[in-house]
């Protein structure tokens, strides 16, 4: 069917790609123009002088290590929710006990917690527990805000399973623990995928928990140094965006070679 | 019904074949059983669920961060409702939320809706739209804290348009920066969400109001609009709850500035908290917001059935 154009959208969707165009454009072209060329031109001008000095100087306010501490922060958290969540969702799914139905309404309030509202006692817990100032004390915290929507993905998730194929199984004498390996978690490999991308992304951007639970510099991940360098060399803008740029290159380079997953991840709760 | 008989007699032919004593009812066997959700469930109450007890308690004590607590009564209580500050926060929380809501849901609609199209030029742009969405709420902040700098930014350039070039200055453009950077922010997401939803929307749908003759405007308000319900409702819970916690963009862009004209409440609850190291007021301001939370998040969960998904999953799954 031949349907006519959509003018009203139409423009509204180029007005938008200016919207989002022209900062962008902003942020790659300043940071690769030295200070002193950005501050003549400002912000719309093209680069004369290519360089790279922008990069080599985040790098040497301390980017380097930023970036491994985000790193484990990053794998450590993908690591406990793939640890917790898969039996979670399984046993939601699958399993007859009136404790885990409670357990599935505790988790859908769950996703009502903001983590603003628990930083003050998290903060007294983490002193408390001596985490204060440690990684450890920013991947706890940040794994736990990651489970409800996990749960609620897998879950669904697993739900699509026909119930044919745990007959089958069942009629084999197939115990739970098979059948989780066997058959629940080949089959919902997606769901899988969106989680670890989600809890990665909440992990990476993750800002309040190592604003409060951190100070130091060897603690420091990537959003807290971006905030930083804007507080103490906010005059220096190339150098500023240069560290927006490093801070966006992984999930660019999740964008790029696993798009499908990305964007479900990034949905959680929306996209189910 | 009847799926639910076959499934309970099946299991009881196995119990007969396994020779390991059998937990639970023959229904049980080949179930996992609650077992299985314990260490999820007691990470998850260690990490969020206790401190949301203590929050609770905590708003009750008065605590500097390093005596012990002692507790005080509803004195934090009294003192956060007497604050024109708090008082102040909460409303701009709710303006910024309202803002927010008013112009993501109609473009992100709009965005959603044309990029479902399936024309190349779309897949493009929409690939384009995205890219917000790779950014950290950081990211973000830092980003348009740099493009609308007063002395070296975007206004500093186009004075005709910005006037002096400080947007930051007076109440009315900083809450204007705040509701756009959201906007840029987020929008990318409910377009997405839009987008899915409105490919899902059957053609045929489309072709019988053609054949009647309506419109593009009868079919968008007709058809379109009625089926994208469900994510309308998704979309504008994820918007609020997002309007609701609001913090890092007000940290990084404005420091709840000028003066506290931009001071929204989980900021507030920050600076209480961390600043003035007054940590029985700063977990009172929490508990509102949280209790604020809950409510909405009741409201989804009865508004999209999930509570209910169970209940009727139950015989299927």
């Amino acid at each position: 069917m031949r349907r006519r154009p959509n003018y009203l959208a139409g423009a509204a969707s180029l007005a938008w790609l200016f919207i989002v165009g022209l900062p962008l454009y902003v942020l790659l072209a300043a940071t690769v123009q030295t200070r002193s060329d950005y501050s003549k031109g400002g912000p719309l001008s093209w680069p004369e002088n290519f360089t790279l000095e922008n990069f080599t100087g985040a790098f040497d306010e301390g980017f380097g290590q930023y970036y491994l501490n985000t790193v484990i922060v990053t794998v450590a958290v993908v690591g406990i929710v793939l640890l917790l969540v898969p039996p979670l969702a399984y046993a939601i799914v699958r399993s007859r006990s009136r404790v885990t139905s409670l357990v599935f309404r505790l988790f859908l309030l769950g996703l009502a917690i903001p983590a603003q509202a628990v930083i003050v006692p998290m903060f007294y817990l983490i002193s408390e527990a001596g985490l204060y100032d440690n990684l450890i004390g920013v991947i706890l915290p940040t794994a736990a805000f990651c489970l409800p929507v996990s749960a609620l993905v897998l879950s669904g998730a697993m739900r699509d399973i026909s119930p044919e194929l745990f007959e089958a199984m069942a009629m084999d004498g197939a115990t739970p623990r098979r059948m989780f390996f066997q058959l629940v978690l080949p089959l919902s490999r997606g769901g899988i995928s969106t989680i670890v991308v989600f809890s990665a992304l909440q992990a990476w951007n993750g800002f309040l928990f190592p604003l409060v639970l951190t100070q130091s510099d060897s603690t420091k991940v990537i959003t807290l140094g971006l905030y930083n360098f804007q507080t103490e060399h906010g005059i220096n803008i190339p150098g500023l965006l240069a560290a927006v740029v490093l801070s966006m290159v992984p999930v660019l380079l999740v964008y790029l070679f696993a798009r499908r997953a990305l964007v479900q991840g990034l949905m959680g709760v929306g996209g189910k | 019904m009847t799926t639910q008989m076959t499934r309970a007699s099946a299991p009881r032919t196995v119990t007969g074949k396994t020779s390991r004593p059998v937990r639970g009812t023959a229904a049980d066997v080949g179930r996992p059983g609650f077992a299985w959700a314990v260490p999820a469930t007691l990470f998850f109450a260690l990490f969020a669920i206790a401190p949301l007890v203590m929050v609770a308690v905590l708003s009750f004590m008065n605590w500097n961060g390093l005596a012990e607590p002692e507790f005080v009564g509803l004195d934090n209580w009294k003192r956060v409702f007497d604050d024109p500050v708090m008082i102040q926060s909460i409303w701009l929380t709710l303006l910024l939320t309202f803002l927010g809501v008013a112009l993501q849901t109609p473009l992100s609609i709009l965005l959603g809706v044309w990029a479902a199209g399936k024309q190349r030029n779309r897949a493009v742009l929409s690939a384009i739209y995205f890219v917000p969405l790779l950014l950290s709420s950081t990211a973000v902040s830092v980003l348009w804290r740099a493009l609308l700098d007063p002395n070296f930014g975007v206004p500093a350039q186009a004075t005709w348009l910005f006037g002096d070039g400080n947007l930051f200055g007076a109440q009315s453009t900083a809450i204007g920066v705040l509701a756009f950077v959201s906007t840029w922010q987020f929008t990318p997401l409910h377009t997405l969400i839009y987008q899915g939803a409105a490919r899902a929307i059957p053609e045929v749908l489309y072709q019988a109001a053609e054949i009647d003759g309506a419109g593009r405007f009868r079919q968008f308000f007709h058809i379109t609009l009625p089926q994208l319900r469900n994510s309308i409702i998704t979309s504008m819970i994820l918007m609020v709850v997002g309007g609701l916690t609001t913090f890092e963009t007000v940290l990084i862009l404005t420091q709840g500035g000028p003066g506290t004209d931009t001071t929204i409440s989980a900021y507030y609850m920050y600076q209480k908290a961390f600043k003035s190291f007054d940590f029985g007021a700063g977990a009172a301001i929490a508990l509102v917001l949280v209790v604020a939370a809950t409510i909405i998040s009741l409201i989804v969960v009865r508004l999209s059935g999930y509570d209910k998904m169970r209940g009727t999953m139950e015989g299927m799954s």
